[in-house]
């Protein structure tokens, strides 16, 4: 993801998302004649406006021996058009104070920009053109494809904990997509051409595949009728392919070790979840909190305070993507500290929230985290632009709206009773990282 | 791993903005930002910028507590010192403050950087009490107990371990120790292997005396509540806590490193490069033109010449920057980048041509045009959350930028000129003191 550097969402198969969101009910929804989807959230409490161009295609849509296509993609979208020469857009957009960049997830590859809101006019303009024209040249290819491949030796091949990540989730998936990374293999990006760039612009970037999402310091009445101006012209695509893989089901756990230059063992523990369209989505939330929220939740405290094993753990669960998505529980081990070990009581733990009922205080504790966190989140008319961004992307932005109420609802009983049902040691891959010392050379 | 790969994402952007943290963000009067001032009876000063929409309050405390106080020998005091405020008072073991933090959904945290130990806490309205009160409570009676001490030296030593697995961390480490040979600036800040393990209750209980006093405090609130309510909550929560020694001026560093190459050999694909050398204080009066000449060679993300010249022209790296960061009496220069071993010399020479191009030739109007515009215009769009708010407001006090400052920024960037750029690129950029750092495999690296 990453073709700039703010930030990213690298991590195809495990992604990260904040349990919060935004005021859905406040968000407004407006479908273009070609099939532009338009959501807006007015919130003026800065004077900023994020405007960012969804496209409803990411590493998901790549075939075998094409990883690394959606994201190339995405950097060769800042090469130009026949009216932006090459590198201009970001310099247009810095000339008049605003911040700019791009992301690539599984998912969804995202364009946006934040500015005031008398310029943000420019931004409108500039997606919508690339939208339609982007030149993809033949000479930008080759150095762009070297930056793309230094980028995969700074976040994976260098990164300890993100070369983990990949090998765990090619393991995690046999069939589905989100086996591969993001950013590509090395070979694969290599490979790739740019008739492959072409093609997959062709068959992707077009309104009736794409969302638009505007929230800050604006006023509906008048973005709308520039949105429309910008892109209505544009003619809607052909409906591009559905990719419809199933993951078969896993039966029997798997196991990745890793090797490789790094100071401190490391342990990923990954168990395939559903996504935020089950019913089930509220409880794993709740007990990714109960389970490593905050130093008094159950494994901090035993495993980093009490005894010592780890530096630091984590469980995730994001329900926000497109098919079903994973439970993962994270450690770093403190130094000379045996992976079975820390393994063996993180099982305990597990199982322990798989048999018992949790405490109606460690519910409660839960639930105010979750709920504080969704105010804090509103603090950010970026964070809110994503929430939202992410949600259509998985099951529709309405889904927002039931968020908290679903929160509310989840029981003890529910707690326990997805514990059992989703972190089933035969249906998780579990990734250790093992430091070696390489002879320097 | 994703939490690790967003506070390395965060490092970066430090990085790349942390130099100019007060030149590129800063409220002004039409982002509704009205900052107040005042100054506690017990000598505190408090900030604060009242915003409603949101039932949220968030603070940050800036403390003239940093591991500058740090003896040789002591390293990481200052450090080990912050962490351990959240873990047992007179009143409340570490547990019981976790457990009341974690059921309130607030966040507090504490860390030491050279200059400043902070302290950062964001909670609902409806918890301000308990959260204020806990805050007064972690700074006027926390007892360090030795249990509490045993495990957080794991902890940093732990830390000190797993840095060496980030090529980035290490580069600046034997940066900063090159360019302050004899100053706690050239130490890490959460010390040594042999200094953590020296440190004693006593040493932290005297620092925390010390160093945590009220006027050496700076404390920046940003949320719902006033100036008046707020004050009037810190008067009472506060009222134990004492005046001590007031702060004393900034360290200056009496010399500075010269021009060497550092070389680390580690099993990497990509080469981790620094060239830098001393930059210019905050309070310098070329702060601003400084800042200006920085965004046209590195420090303007897509728009600067050295992403053009070793990124979109050559494919060389991924991320190429450079910055010059500015703190009391001393700042440092440093361009960065990461390049795959075998082109690590042909980066580090593109990126000197660039620094001898910005020195003797002058920058074209439209580059000057379009740094200070971005500079200028992204001024009111960059403080857009609360905690970002928060911390600004505490910066502009610590550097003593008066807090009229958001509305002199942009004329004292607009009043730069291409002689002004072409005179601080002569005289801060220093080519023959450059110091240049590489981790990486050095076998393939080295000079061919």
């Amino acid at each position: 993801m990453l073709r700039r550097f703010f930030f990213t969402v690298l991590l195809g198969v495990f992604p990260a998302i904040l349990a919060d969101f935004s005021h859905a009910t406040d968000v407004r929804e407006f479908v273009l004649d070609n099939g532009l989807k338009v959501l807006l959230l007015e919130d003026h409490k800065s004077p900023a406006v994020t405007f960012q161009v969804w496209y409803r295609v990411g590493s998901r849509n790549e075939k075998d021996g094409k990883s690394g296509l959606a994201h190339f993609l995405e950097h060769m979208m800042f090469k130009g058009t026949p009216t932006t020469k090459p590198e201009e857009y970001s310099r247009i957009i810095a000339k008049n104070g605003g911040r700019s960049n791009a992301f690539t997830t599984s998912d969804v590859t995202v364009y946006f920009a934040t500015m005031s809101r008398d310029k943000i006019g420019i931004e409108i303009e500039l997606e919508a053109d690339r939208m339609a024209n982007a030149l993809l040249g033949e000479s930008y290819f080759e150095p762009e494809k070297k930056v793309i491949q230094e980028e995969r030796r700074l976040r994976t091949d260098d990164n300890p904990g993100s070369a983990l990540s990949e090998a765990a989730g090619a393991v995690a998936y046999m069939v589905h997509p989100y086996r591969r990374p993001v950013i590509g293999w090395m070979d694969d990006i290599q490979n790739l051409t740019r008739q492959d760039l072409v093609d997959f612009y062709k068959l992707y970037y077009a309104p009736n595949n794409a969302y638009v999402v505007v929230t800050g310091d604006f006023s509906t009445d008048e973005i709308l009728p520039k949105i429309k101006a910008a892109f209505e012209k544009i003619p809607r695509g052909a409906e591009p392919p559905k990719v419809r893989v199933e993951e078969p089901p896993q039966r029997g756990e798997r196991r990745v070790i890793l090797k490789k230059e790094a100071e401190l063992p490391f342990i990923l523990m990954y168990y395939h979840a559903p996504n935020l369209k089950s019913s089930d989505s509220d409880a794993l939330d709740l007990l990714s909190v109960v389970l490593a929220g905050g130093r008094s939740s159950r494994l901090y405290h035993e495993l980093v305070y009490q005894k010592r094993l780890a530096r630091g753990i984590d469980a995730d669960y994001s329900g926000a993507s497109i098919d079903p998505t994973g439970f993962s529980v994270t450690a770093q081990l403190m130094p000379g500290k045996e992976p079975a070990e820390v393994e063996r009581e993180i099982d305990g733990l597990l199982e322990k929230i798989k048999s018992e009922l949790v405490s109606e205080r460690e519910l409660q504790k839960a639930r105010n985290q979750i709920e504080s966190s969704f105010i804090f989140a509103q603090d950010s008319i970026f964070g809110q632009a994503m929430k939202i961004g992410y949600y259509e992307a998985a099951a529709g932005w309405r889904m927002m709206d039931a968020y908290l109420d679903g929160i509310r609802r989840v029981s003890r009983e529910d707690i326990r009773r997805v514990a059992k049902q989703y972190l089933d040691r035969d249906r998780r891959t579990v990734g250790v990282l093992l430091p070696t010392k390489e002879n320097n050379p | 791993m994703t939490r690790h790969e967003l506070s390395r994402m965060k490092k970066i952007v430090r990085a790349l903005l942390g130099c100019c943290l007060i030149a590129l963000s800063a409220p002004s009067a039409q982002a509704g930002l009205v900052p107040k001032r005042s100054v506690l009876d017990n000598g505190m000063v408090l900030l604060t910028s009242e915003q409603r929409t949101l039932p949220m309050v968030s603070v940050e405390l800036l403390l003239d507590a940093g591991a500058r106080h740090d003896a040789a020998g002591q390293e990481g005091l200052a450090h080990l010192t912050a962490r351990l405020l959240t873990y047992g008072t007179r009143r409340h073991s570490a547990l019981q403050i976790s457990e009341t933090l974690d059921f309130i959904g607030a966040s507090l945290s504490a860390g030491s950087g050279y200059d400043t130990a902070s302290v950062s806490m964001t909670m609902l309205k409806k918890d301000l009490a308990t959260g204020l009160e806990l805050l007064a409570e972690v700074l006027t009676s926390s007892t360090f107990p030795q249990e509490e001490i045993d495990r957080q030296k794991q902890s940093v030593l732990a830390a000190i371990k797993a840095r060496e697995e980030s090529p980035g961390d290490i580069a600046q480490r034997r940066f900063a120790a090159a360019l302050y040979p004899q100053s706690p600036y050239g130490r890490p800040v959460e010390g040594t292997e042999a200094s953590v393990k020296g440190l004693q209750q006593k040493g932290l209980r005297e620092f925390f005396e010390r160093n945590y006093r009220p006027n050496r405090a700076i404390l920046s609130v940003v949320g719902d509540i006033s100036h008046e309510e707020i004050t009037l909550a810190f008067n009472q929560a506060f009222r134990s806590w004492q005046k001590g020694e007031p702060s004393g001026g900034p360290l200056i560093p009496s010399s500075h490193g010269a021009a060497q190459t550092i070389r680390v050999n580690k099993a990497l694909t990509q080469a981790n490069i620094i060239l830098g050398h001393q930059g210019v204080g905050r309070e310098n009066p070329d702060y601003y033109a400084v800042q200006v000449m920085n965004y046209i060679l590195g420090g303007g993300g897509f728009s600067s010449r050295a992403m053009d010249s070793i990124r979109n022209e050559r494919g060389l790296a991924y991320s190429v920057y450079s910055y010059f960061s500015a703190e009391r009496g001393r700042g440092e220069f440093q361009l960065v980048m990461q390049t795959k071993n075998e082109t690590a010399q042909e980066a580090i020479r593109i990126a000197k041509e660039e620094i001898r191009r910005i020195r003797e030739q002058p920058v074209s109007e439209r580059e000057l045009d379009d740094a200070k515009d971005y500079l200028t215009g992204s001024f009111p769009l960059r403080l857009d959350t609360n905690r970002k708010v928060a911390n600004f407001l505490a910066q502009v006090e610590f550097f003593q930028l008066g807090l009229e400052y958001p509305d002199r920024y942009p004329d004292l960037i607009r009043k730069v000129t291409r002689a002004d750029i072409e005179r601080v690129a002569k005289r801060y950029l220093q080519p023959e003191k450059l110091i240049t750092v590489i981790v990486g495999n050095q076998q393939k690296s080295g000079e061919k």
